[in-house]
């Protein structure tokens, strides 16, 4: 109570600024550029990157990794892009220590450092790879899933039977990731966080927003806070930590498929 | 003997009205343009969709629209959008009616290899381990012989596996099967001009025949 009397007695312009202070303090996430949202991503971290395929990647940020050369990351992600866009580009520069996906297609210099064992590769059912993330954002240590049972993923796991819609069958024990900076791409976001995705670019991008110690978002569009309709908001900006207007978006298209008029 | 259209086509008899269908890659996308008239199917796509259209007229691709194959796509009327979190949550709790997908192998008792030829083709299984975990109508459409000749409905999977005792019914250029409970492909069709005899040696595992096998209907 003492400092609010503090506060209290303050001249009119000390206390003006205080509230400016506290204003920015608690709202203003807003970095100015994906240089600065990563500046403290450092070698040998976990990194979880959001997309599926090259539709809703943090392009500006997978940028800014390359020109940090930060080393030895270990990047969850559904795909690994392609050879010269998406995370193809830090495979290139053999930024990437490992890789934990769920299809790794479409990418030779992926192949390539795979089967020459200079990339460790942890392939996992997207389902599985969706609701890992998931369990970290909800705050719960393990998920069960059937995924994966009598297969080669099931090796060193623990199975439980459980009864589910009236049958009962095995089910796998899957750790909530563990990461330390979540890096997502949403479509309008405002400085408190708030992120709206568009079209299927959503993909993996909430859950991972959720589950980073860090989550950093590069939007297309930073609007004021007060311009998104709070019923329209997919990942509320609690979970996320730094938020800048991304720039020069390619959204490169990975097979273009088109009918004749 | 039928083509990959022509597999395409019997399984799309199979789809039924009102149903929710997820359609993999390969084979089991060309079902789409099969889906008889007066039959009404919402397509779920893995990514995140509900209600998929076909792709989108030339000049009107949208690069935050793809389908699980990471090809353009459209929107139907009545489409919803949604996170792969909740994608794989509705195939999990067995929302989905049915799915279509391909194969490298099936075994008589169900098992299914899709996603790995070690030292060769390690591609990862993107939603393929989750779709056959949970789905409880599952069609595998197929070729039956690979191109070095050899049966891909074995006795056991060589290759490793997808799922486990989860494929109750198959679809290839010569035929149509079910896999029994106890293990077997039990031959229910033949494609159009296929003899019992060629059915035979194209099948590695236990084939069941009972009784006159009718060419399907296409």
């Amino acid at each position: 109570m003492g400092i609010v009397w503090y506060i209290i007695s303050l001249p009119k312009t000390k206390k003006n600024l205080i509230f400016v202070a506290l204003l920015f303090c608690m709202i203003n996430k807003v970095v100015k550029s994906a240089d600065e949202a990563i500046k403290d991503i450092k070698d040998n971290m976990t990194l979880m990157l959001g997309g599926f395929g090259l539709c809703g990647i943090p392009e500006n940020c997978i940028a800014a990794l390359v020109k940090k050369g930060v080393k030895g990351l270990t990047c969850i992600s559904n795909n690994a892009g392609v050879d010269d866009f998406g995370l193809g580009l830090l495979l290139q520069t053999k930024q990437i220590k490992k890789m934990i996906s769920s299809y790794v297609g479409e990418n030779a210099e992926f192949e390539r450092q795979m089967l020459s064992g200079e990339l460790e590769v942890d392939l996992i059912p997207q389902g599985t790879l969706a609701t890992r993330c998931m369990a970290a954002g909800y705050g719960m240590p393990v998920v069960f899933t059937p995924a994966g049972v009598g297969t080669e993923i099931a090796q060193g796991k623990e199975v439980r039977k459980f009864k589910f819609n009236g049958t009962e069958k095995d089910y796998l024990m899957e750790h909530a990731f563990d990461s330390d900076f979540a890096i997502v791409k949403a479509w309008k976001g405002d400085a408190a966080g708030n992120l709206i995705y568009r079209s299927t670019a959503r993909n993996f991008n909430p859950m991972m927003a959720m589950a980073g110690k860090i989550t950093i978002a590069e939007v297309e569009h930073l609007v004021p806070v007060g311009e998104l309709n709070p019923d329209h908001i997919h990942t509320p900006g609690i979970y996320v930590h730094r938020i800048f207007q991304g720039e020069k978006y390619e959204k490169r298209i990975e097979q273009r498929t088109v009918r004749k008029k | 003997m039928l083509d990959k259209n022509g597999i395409a086509k019997r399984i799309a008899r199979e789809v039924k009205d009102g149903m929710y269908v997820n359609l993999g890659i390969g084979i089991p996308t060309l079902v789409a343009n099969y889906i008889p008239e007066g039959i009404n199917v919402e397509l779920q796509s893995e990514n995140g969709i509900l209600g998929m259209g076909p792709f989108p007229f030339e000049g009107e691709e949208d690069a935050d629209l793809i389908n699980a194959g990471k090809q353009t796509v459209t929107l139907l009327h009545g489409s919803s959008i949604f996170d792969s979190a909740m994608s794989f949550g509705m195939i999990r709790a067995q929302k989905v009616d049915l799915t279509i997908l391909g194969a490298m192998e099936v075994s008589e008792n169900g098992d299914i290899a899709n996603w790995k030829i070690p030292g060769k083709m390690v591609k990862g299984m993107g939603g393929a381990m989750d779709l056959v975990a949970s789905a409880k109508n599952i069609i595998v459409a197929m070729q039956q012989v690979n191109k070095a000749g050899e049966s891909k409905l074995l006795s056991k999977c060589s290759l490793p596996l997808t799922g486990v005792h989860c494929i109750k019914k198959v679809v290839t250029e010569l035929g149509v099967y079910d896999i029994l409970p106890h293990g077997g492909f039990k031959l229910l069709e033949r494609a159009p001009g296929i003899s019992i005899e060629q059915i035979k040696n194209a099948t590695a595992g236990r084939l069941i025949i009972e009784g006159d096998i009718k060419e399907m209907l296409l």
